[in-house]
């Protein structure tokens, strides 16, 4: 088999249509996606970011080949794929546990692909030797699989998948069993290996720092379904429902109701404290109640003289090195998260003190109930 | 536009099933045309005639089967209870340290009946009885009992040893704390315990003891019949229908006995 | 400092005389009825043969031992190559190494299949291989022979189908007895070859698929090495009962078909040389031991490997 060109127009590399997948029968009957579509571009870092249980591995697996959807179709470089088995698929996969084969040496394990596909043993030899050197692992080459660490086990793995020049490289979670500073370093190393590569790569995680590191672009799922897709700065500070903006990042959620619009902006009266705000432009109807995500960041304490938007009592003060963390509660009783630096605080805030909040109108997100 | 099957079966391999369904299929066969031809009324199964179970009824009062199948019982329950206790004794004293010296000796010694080709075991004990019964002039049914507590002893030991290795050893730390003493901790607390454990092992040593044929064959004098043997003695002649009635009856214990022993793993598993 | 060494070293040698008590009803039991006996065998087949059986006690001789190889011809008393007695053992060593590669050829797929099946469902179908296993010896050869004899089921069903008009003649052929040996070890092979593939991890077979290998590859590449350590296991078990059978041979082989077991019995029954019986018996445990060290040998080196 050859990781032949497409046979239809230049197009997207992955293209998925109305993808669902229930799994049981009956009363058990569980639906792990719904009606699921995206578009990955060729020579994109794309990321699916999702809580456990969102879809995003089902999707992962719907696209390797391992389950096969209930509805919709798949299309690989415009090639409908979604009949074929995995081993006729063009795409490889980074497992989670990296499924090394414990019976093989680290070259058997790269190899292993090159020679299902039946390359010559000279060119498995020199592909296996250029993989060793992208993933800076020339002299573990004759090792056996469990005398390596965790972090060279996870190299190996990556490797592997992209020895026989897949069109598309999945990754499920591959980095959630490293330590920190290992995962780190593994982030930098995957975009780098990308961007070299060419190689479109869909990467699955729960975490979203990671998620917002490394991606070109990143779909946020959650039930099945897929909430939002765009760049992570989009994503980040344009997050379109209240789960994206709680799930990206931290957000305070502030009840309002909308009081006027025009095409600029849009007139929002806080339900905590009476004060009218303008926010940005959005479709959202007068007399309709909606929520104000405001980033920590983009909150504030106010000295100035009317400056405050609403009070709040203090209740606790938490340095972490990069900055302050004020948590207050406001008058409704809701609580508050502030994130600023020690140097903008005139005298630092102690537990019961009473403080002005304001935050940047700019930046807080209109979001439907 | 979605395929037939959930998922890719990762494990399915070409002709695997059918080669199994053929093996288990031919398993049974045997097993199951002497079964039908017990309950055929014509003796051993050229035609098939009518069913009956006349043949049971022959073979329960056949005098010389039952007092085969007597001394059968008789010996395997005296040797699998000799069995289990020294058995119960030796995994007591084997598992759950650290190694201490002759403990491999202990083990060795333990599981060579389950290494040693019983043929080889059998003449054995042929030339050593031989030589006791001319000293003694006793030929009575200690050397049977003998040799057959001395295979059952490996069978009825593992499972205990089994059992034993998945128990909590801070529940006997708990039992000392509170001042029982070694005797009492073994019998309120690692007895209760144990017993699955010594259950099996008492079954399994039963039926081993029941099934055997070469060492019983050798070791035995005119006379002492065991069911196995008497049947091994009645292929000169041809297989009566009552011998295979007595042979399904067998067989049919033994299937209890695995069921039995099957269900009761179920019922702790789902237990726990 | 030393008293308390000193109590710590009492305890310890009281434990230990503990453990011996325990343990001495079993191994007294074993050395009596199992051990002790094998030694005396050893002795015998050092010793000259009697002449109504038994042997001539204190009188030593090689005798029993050269017989494995060679017998004296009765008329010109000179040594000839013992044919008859290397056609049994022969034919021991083929048949159970035939019936280690039938049991092995369709042991392995059924051991598969059981192991990939769902939890519920693999123990019933164990259940199903071990019900056999557990039935007598005896009625399970029988019931062979019930299949296989003039009148069995095969002869009368190939008979009544019109493919044949003459019975088949199976029994008491070598065939007969590899019957009766694949069909008796079976389950002895499936099991362990079970317990290696349950344990299995399907990711493995995943990550073949995933690089492009197709389902016989995943099973030559990945399965198979994996479930190196059952086939082993299974192998010996097979082949260690089968090389020193006796009912078998003996129930479906007819007096014409023996094997080493059956050569073993006839020397301590009508032909009365136990010394050459005991050398048999000897050989036959040497066989047996040596294949066993080498499979003892073999799981510590793999498990070494593979644990690095």
């Amino acid at each position: 088999m050859t990781l032949a060109t497409p046979d239809e127009k230049p197009c997207d590399a992955v293209n998925v249509h109305s993808l669902s997948k229930t799994f049981g029968s009956g009363d058990a009957l569980v639906s792990a996606l719904n009606d699921v579509s995206v578009s990955i571009k060729h020579n994109e870092f794309f990321t699916l970011l999702g809580p456990s249980g969102c879809g995003k591995t089902t999707l992962l697996r719907l696209i390797a080949g391992f389950d096969y959807a209930s509805a919709g179709s798949i299309f690989l470089h415009g090639k409908d794929v979604a009949h074929l088995p995995p081993f006729r698929r063009p795409i490889n996969t980074v497992f989670q546990n990296y499924a090394l084969f414990p019976h093989m040496t680290v070259a058997q394990n790269i190899g292993f692909g090159l020679r299902m596909l039946g390359w010559t043993k000279a060119d498995i030899d020199q592909r296996v030797g250029e993989m060793l050197r992208l993933v800076r692992m020339e002299n573990l080459r004759a090792r056996s699989t469990n005398q390596i660490s965790g972090g060279q086990q996870q190299r190996v793995a990556l490797a592997r998948a992209l020895a026989p020049r897949p069109k598309v490289l999945l990754l499920d979670e591959p980095l959630s069993a490293l330590d920190y500073k290992l995962r780190k370093d593994m982030q930098v190393e995957l975009k780098r290996m990308q961007a070299e590569t060419g190689i479109t790569f869909i990467f699955v995680t729960h975490d979203q720092e990671e998620a917002l590191t490394m991606s070109d672009r990143i779909a946020v799922m959650n039930g099945g379904r897929i909430l939002q897709v765009g760049s992570p700065r989009e994503i980040y500070s344009a997050p379109a429902s209240r789960f994206v903006a709680g799930f990206i990042g931290e957000s305070n959620f502030l009840p309002c109701e909308v009081t006027g619009r025009n095409h600029k902006e849009t007139q929002v009266r806080l339900a905590d404290s009476s004060k009218t705000i303008l926010a940005h432009a959005s479709e959202i109807e007068t007399g309709t109640k909606a929520t104000l995500a405001i980033r920590p960041e983009d909150a504030f304490v106010a000295y100035k003289q009317g400056e405050g938007v609403f009070s709040a009592l203090v209740e606790d003060v938490v340095f972490f090195g990069a900055g302050v963390h004020l948590r207050v509660k406001l008058g409704s009783g809701a609580r508050f998260l502030i994130q600023t630096q020690d140097s903008s605080l005139r005298c630092p805030p102690q537990p019961a003190d009473v403080i002005q909040v304001s935050f940047k109108t700019e930046s807080a997100r209109l979001l439907v109930n | 536009m979605a395929s037939g099957r959930a998922s890719f079966s990762v494990t399915k391999q070409p002709l695997f099933a059918f080669v199994a369904a053929i093996c288990i299929f031919a398993l049974y066969l045997p097993i199951a045309t002497y079964v039908a031809f017990a309950f055929n009324s014509s003796g051993t199964g050229s035609q098939w005639e009518s069913f009956t179970i006349k043949w049971f009824v022959k073979a329960w009062q056949n005098s010389e089967i039952q007092q085969a199948a007597l001394l059968s019982a008789e010996i395997a329950a005296v040797a699998a209870t000799l069995a289990t206790a020294m058995a119960t004794l030796a995994a007591i004293a084997t598992t759950r340290t650290s190694p201490y010296r002759g403990q491999t000796f202990t083990y060795a010694i333990i599981n060579q009946p389950l290494i040693v080709p019983e043929i080889v075991t059998a003449v054995a004990l042929l030339i050593f009885f031989a030589r006791i019964k001319v000293w003694t002039d006793y030929t009575g049914l200690a050397y049977l009992i003998a040799a057959h507590t001395a295979f059952c002893i490996p069978f009825a030991y593992l499972p205990i040893r089994a059992r034993l290795e998945g128990m909590d050893l801070t529940l006997e730390t708990a039992a000392a704390d509170l001042y029982a003493n070694g005797w009492r901790t073994f019998r309120y607390v690692t007895l209760p315990l144990l017993w699955p454990g010594i259950i099996a092992g008492y079954m399994l040593a039963f039926v081993i003891s029941l099934d055997d044929v070469v060492i019983t064959e050798f070791v035995k004098s005119s006379g002492q019949d065991t069911l196995p043997t008497f049947m091994l003695g009645q292929i000169r002649r041809s297989i009566t229908p009552e011998l295979n009635a007595a042979a399904t009856g067998f067989f049919a214990l033994s299937v209890f006995a695995v069921t039995v022993f099957y269900v009761i793993n179920r019922k702790r598993s789902q237990q726990q | 400092m030393a008293p308390d060494l000193s109590v710590a070293r009492l305890r310890q040698k009281r434990e230990l005389r503990v453990r011996w008590l325990l343990t001495a009803p079993a191994l007294a039991t074993i050395i009596i009825a199992s051990v002790g006996p094998l030694l005396i065998v050893l002795l015998f087949s050092f010793m000259m043969k009697g002449e109504f059986g038994d042997v001539k006690y204190w009188q030593f001789s090689f005798d029993g031992w050269i017989s494995l190889f060679f017998e004296r011809d009765p008329i010109d008393d000179r040594f000839g190559f013992a044919a008859a007695n290397f056609q049994i053992i022969w034919r021991s060593v083929k048949l159970s190494m035939l019936t280690t590669v039938i049991t092995l050829s369709l042991g392995f797929p059924t051991a598969y299949v059981i192991a990939t099946r769902t939890e519920k469902s693999r123990e019933l179908w164990l259940l199903l291989i071990t019900i056999p296993f557990w039935t007598n010896l005896l009625i399970r050869t029988f019931a062979v022979q019930e299949v296989i004899r003039n009148e069995g089921l095969i002869n009368r069903t190939l008979r009544s189908l019109g493919v044949i008009d003459q019975p088949l003649q199976m029994l008491f052929t070598d065939g007969a007895v590899l019957a009766g040996l694949a069909y008796v070890y079976f389950p002895l092979m499936v099991l362990p070859i079970y317990a290696s593939l349950e344990r299995l991890d399907r990711r493995l077979l995943e990550a073949g698929y995933d690089l492009y290998a197709k389902r016989v590859q995943v099973l030559w590449y990945i399965v198979l090495p994996l479930a190196k350590p059952g086939i082993i296991a299974g192998s010996i078990l097979v082949f260690i009962p089968s090389i020193g059978a006796y009912v078998t041979p003996r129930v479906l082989g007819g007096g014409k078909n023996m094997m080493l077991g059956n050569l073993i019995e006839q020397q301590f029954g009508q032909a009365r040389d136990w010394p050459f019986g005991s050398a048999l018996s000897i050989a036959l445990l040497i066989v047996v031991t040596f294949s066993m060290l080498v499979y003892v040998r073999y799981a510590s080196q793999s498990s070494r490997g593979s644990n690095g």
